[in-house]
């Protein structure tokens, strides 16, 4: 745990929840690296290990929203650079595609992120959680998901 | 409403020979009852019952659905009515190894479009007469000049809305959704034996009619169309509470189309999108 993560902070302000998918062979150990490393990251993200960006179906994105995320990144290796060869390249086709359709639906894209990193990567991952933290800081609760109706007719 | 007989009597004496040769157990085509305004599908097993069969402007349904039932597939080689359309979503289905070309027999009936006014898919088809077929029954209609810009139209018009107005939108669609799952049952593509809604362990899909199961399972629905649907819109025709499906099949088929060039079930040969990728991909707004 990083030093900024255990700094009191004020229980009254809100904090985000920021579910992220992330790739055993480059983010995860990316995420490793940063924390082998030192370098400091905000706690709001809670990271799932997958073996592959390929093995995100879109299901864990509607999943996470509903449990309440307010937001998503799915980060796997660079194109070209995939364990399985080609995970990352099929995960992108989709996971594009996805978030068009997302966006079509009117649910905000700027709640789901795709990100390639590294395993050398610590420090890009280390800014990137800052700033997707600090962008969903910004942009608040995930109102358009958690107001939906769970009761009823709809 | 009088049947096409131009197309009706040789489609007829079409089935009936299929049937009495022994080349086929079942012709599937479209039978209808007087002056309704709907065409039903209709089975075939006799030559003699071949005069049941019709085919005008009111044939909406695809009958490509009963190509991947076991309880139609078991009753040996079937002879199936095809408009372009439906066509279309056969072609998926070889594409898929779901059926063999060499377990059914292909009846094309050329098409000028269903209903009146006629439907939106048939004012863009570009396959009126649909072609590889193994009989033409009639003779082909002219092929209107089809502006591409017209085919993801229901698409565009939405996505020319801000987020919020289309979430407004799409709230209010979606909420009255029923779960029916005619939009499944009726689908060519939705063959899966276990569909992911029925999945309980884990629950991918909250099965309650809520607002939040429904966007679920509609995400879920187009999603696993996404290059595959054929825009046959037979989801949104069976739809009881009359939810626009169609639009976001379009909104999908349009982006499959900018991305990939990809039209799906113009061929059998084709590679679905998903199925395959280019290292030059789009890859835009990726960190």
């Amino acid at each position: 745990m990083s030093q900024e993560a255990n700094k009191p902070t004020d229980p009254s302000e809100w904090q985000p929840r920021i579910v992220a998918f992330l790739c055993n062979w480059c983010s995860y150990a990316g995420a490793d690296l940063a924390g082998m490393s030192r370098f400091a990251y905000p706690a709001a993200i809670k990271i799932v290990r997958l073996p592959c960006s390929g093995r995100v179906d879109p299901m864990f994105i509607i999943k996470s929203f509903e449990q309440g995320a307010d937001l998503v990144l799915v980060s796997g290796c660079h194109p070209g650079d995939c364990h399985y060869t080609s995970g990352n390249y099929h995960a992108r086709r989709k996971l594009l595609a996805f978030r068009e359709l997302m966006t079509f639906l009117g649910i905000d894209p700027r709640r789901f992120k795709i990100s390639w990193v590294s395993a050398a990567e610590g420090a890009k991952w280390s800014s990137l959680v800052k700033e997707i933290t600090a962008e969903v800081k910004a942009l608040g609760p995930f109102e358009t998901y958690s107001e939906l109706q769970t009761g009823g007719t709809g | 409403m009088n049947a096409n007989t131009a197309i009706t009597e040789p489609l007829q004496s079409a089935a009936a020979d299929l049937l009495s040769e022994g080349k086929v157990a079942v012709v599937i085509g479209y039978g209808a009852n007087g002056d309704s305004s709907l065409a039903h599908p209709e089975f075939v097993r006799k030559p003699e019952d071949a005069e049941r069969l019709v085919f005008d402007e009111r044939c909406f349904g695809n009958l490509a659905v009963y190509l991947s039932k076991d309880s139609i597939r078991q009753m040996g080689k079937i002879g199936i009515v095809v408009k372009g359309c439906d066509l279309r979503a056969i072609n998926v289905l070889l594409r898929e190894h779901v059926v063999k070309r060499e377990d059914i027999v292909l009846i094309g009936v050329p098409c000028a479009g269903l209903g009146d006014p006629p439907l939106q898919k048939c004012s863009v088809c570009e396959q009126r007469n649909p072609e590889g077929c193994d009989i033409l029954a009639g003779d082909p209609v002219e092929q209107p000049q089809v502006d591409a810009e017209l085919r993801y139209k229901d698409a565009a018009d939405l996505d020319a809305k801000s987020l919020e107005e289309r979430w407004e939108y799409w709230r209010g669609q979606l909420s009255k959704c029923i779960r029916c799952y005619a939009c499944r049952n009726v689908c060519p593509l939705c063959y899966c034996k276990r569909c992911i809604t029925e999945k309980t362990i884990p629950q991918w899909i909250e099965s309650s009619a809520h607002l939040r199961g429904n966007v679920a399972w509609n995400v879920a629905r187009a999603f696993h169309l996404t290059g595959r649907c054929v825009n046959c819109g037979e989801c949104e025709r069976a739809c009881p509470m009359d939810i626009p499906l169609g639009a976001i099949n379009q909104k999908m088929a349009q982006l499959m189309n900018e991305w990939f060039d990809f039209q799906s079930g113009l061929s059998s040969e084709e590679k679905a999108p998903f199925t395959t990728f280019n290292a030059d991909d789009p890859e835009t707004g990726i960190l």
